[in-house]
């Protein structure tokens, strides 16, 4: 029998047990630090200008009083947590515990899964805070305004990469073949960011769809960013706190599937 | 108190009974040698002790704490080298170090990476990246990260598995010198010699289990004898005198192409071939005897 409680131990997050975990996310990152930051820096550059300026100039050229520009811009925030959480966090954790046999050496030291997948997560959502910024700044290139609330901006995206990386986590400790992640990607990831109202907004869509988005974590990271940007709306406060419940959900069953994973 | 107690354990995979009611005691300061053949559960009685995998029945004390409930803080205090290579390969040398360092909470870590670069005799390699070492020197990286923390007990779970002959030996003078400054060690291997050179005792295990458990020269006078007699030969000759021997009650193993008559000093007048190798009895007499198995 295995039991979970069996891996239990005395303290619990140990706070010096995942900064040490962080650090060794670090100390991989830098090296490969330019090439991540290359693409996001470029890759908002080029979504803005394909659709922002093609269909801005060409079609579209305003949404709702906001400049078309502008309205993918701060869209783009969510494209670019998504990107740096889910698929990290999947690719990631399956190449470390599989391949790499990262995690077994991690768990031989005192630390435990549920300092190990925490330590992941916040990595991870630091990381996904700063890239979330990328598309933001690139924006202002375009006219966009800088205000206070923005500064909110990279805590909306750290707490959706935090729900993210979770569920890339859980993906990872679920799948046998690292190609089954064509399956999530194809069903879960591209739908999300699809129907997240980054480049057209919800509400021209059919009402199943608008309903349907309510339930995407992204669409209200889309929304939450949109009202940092050009006004904050009582609703907001909402729509953070699911996003905060969903991290904590997801939070919770990484770590158990984790322990499955890795606990034998 | 021993270092290590491990009671009835047990620990199955599907229909794998991977370890079955394994019983061991090391007391501090010895080096266990667990010595088996592929697939005897060595591997998985290293993961029950540090609480990687969790036993279906049966008691685990490492170093006073009770697993698995306590797995943490006894691996706080041991060092564990895995079968398996698991640096951080782009990372440099001193940065695995330091990791690892953090991770077992040493409180100077700049020391800690100083004293075990020392042992893995890398100082100056420090500042390469893991994939630029040869395969000895990541093996020794491998475990000096193990011994960051100056650990009281060190696990070397098959520590020089696939090493050519040179570097093995390398690693051999690494282990005994921590042997000598009285670190325990349990070490699993199916090599017979690293556990004649290393061991103060070995187990012997198969099938989940211990089978045997002494000094390698109580092993030897009880489960070979003095002297063994490897006779070589056509097939037919050798079955031939494996019959005749074992007509009168010698023990035979087969060796490779050869047959090896164990405790060749009981036998009888023309038992033995004249062109017999006359040799002492060995940890692999014994090795084969209990296991059955053709020995490394
Ligand atoms: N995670 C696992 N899932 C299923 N079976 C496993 C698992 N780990 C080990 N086993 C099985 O348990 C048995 C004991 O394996 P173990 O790795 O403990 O042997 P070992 O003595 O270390 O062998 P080796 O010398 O080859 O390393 C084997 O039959 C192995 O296939
Ligand atoms: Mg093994």
């Amino acid at each position: 029998m295995k039991s979970a409680e069996g891996a239990r131990t005395v303290r619990r997050l140990e706070p010096a047990v995942i900064l040490a975990v962080m650090g060794r996310e670090l100390a991989n990152f830098r090296t490969f630090w330019k090439s991540t930051a290359f693409t996001s820096t470029f890759e908002p550059i080029v979504y803005l200008l394909a659709f922002g300026l093609g269909l801005g100039s060409t079609l579209v050229a305003d949404v709702d009083g906001i400049d078309y520009v502008q309205f993918v811009g701060t869209g783009l925030v969510a494209t670019a947590v998504v990107f740096s959480s889910a698929l990290p966090a999947m690719f990631g954790t399956f190449v470390k515990e599989r391949f790499q046999r990262t995690y077994d050496a991690i768990l031989a030291a005192p630390v435990d899964v549920e300092e190990l997948v925490t330590a992941e997560m916040l990595w991870i959502g630091l990381r996904s805070a700063i890239f979330g910024c990328f598309p933001l700044i690139v924006t202002m290139f375009f006219g966009l305004e800088p205000e206070p609330t923005m500064l909110l901006v990279p805590i909306f995206a750290f707490v959706t990469a935090l729900a993210f990386s979770a569920f890339g986590i859980t993906m990872a400790a679920s799948v046998s073949k690292i190609d089954q992640f064509n399956y999530v990607t194809t069903l879960v990831i591209t739908p999300l960011f699809l129907v997240a109202g980054t480049f057209f907004p919800i509400d021209q869509l059919p009402q199943g769809f608008q309903i349907a988005a309510q339930f995407n974590p992204l669409y209200q990271l889309v929304q939450l960013v949109r009202d940092a940007c050009f006004g904050l709306e009582p609703v907001d406060a909402l729509r953070f706190l699911g996003l905060l419940i969903l991290a904590f959900v997801l939070w919770r069953i990484a770590i158990r599937r984790m322990t499955r994973r890795l606990i034998i | 108190m021993p270092a290590i107690e491990l009671h009835n354990l047990k620990k199955s995979f599907g229909p794998i009974n991977a370890v079955d009611g394994l019983d061991l005691v090391v007391e501090e300061g010895v080096c266990l040698g667990l010595l088996g053949p592929n697939g005897a559960g060595k591997s998985t009685t290293m993961k029950m002790l540090t609480g990687q995998a969790i036993p279906d029945a049966g008691e685990i004390r490492v170093l006073g704490y009770k697993l698995p409930r306590e797995a943490k803080q006894a691996r706080a205090e041991m060092g564990v080298v895995p079968q398996l290579d698991n640096l951080d390969i782009d990372v440099t040398v001193e940065e695995n170090l330091a990791v690892f360092a953090r991770l077992y909470r040493v409180d100077d870590v700049p020391a800690a990476v100083e004293r075990a670069l020392e042992i893995a005799r890398l100082t100056d390699r420090r500042k390469e990246a893991v994939d630029r070492l040869s395969g000895g020197m990541r093996r020794r990286l491998l475990l000096a990260r193990g011994l960051v923390h100056e650990p009281r007990l060190l696990l070397l779970d098959e520590p020089t598995v696939g090493l050519d002959p040179q570097i093995r030996t390398e690693l051999w003078t690494l282990i005994d010198g921590l042997r000598s400054r009285g670190t325990t060690i349990l070490m699993s291997t199916h090599y017979i010699e690293e556990a004649e050179r290393l061991a103060d005792e070995v187990a012997v295990v198969a099938d989940g289990r211990v089978i045997a458990r002494a000094t390698p020269k109580e092993l030897i006078a009880e489960h070979a004898g003095e002297k063994t007699a490897e006779v070589y030969g056509p097939p037919d000759r050798l079955h031939e005198v494996r019959s005749a021997a074992e007509d009168a009650g010698l023990r035979v193993r087969s060796a490779g192409p050869a047959i090896a008559i164990v405790g060749a000093e009981m036998a009888g007048p023309g038992l033995v071939p004249h062109d017999a190798i006359h040799r002492a009895g060995s940890l692999e007499d014994v090795f084969v005897m209990l296991t059955g198995e053709e020995a490394e």
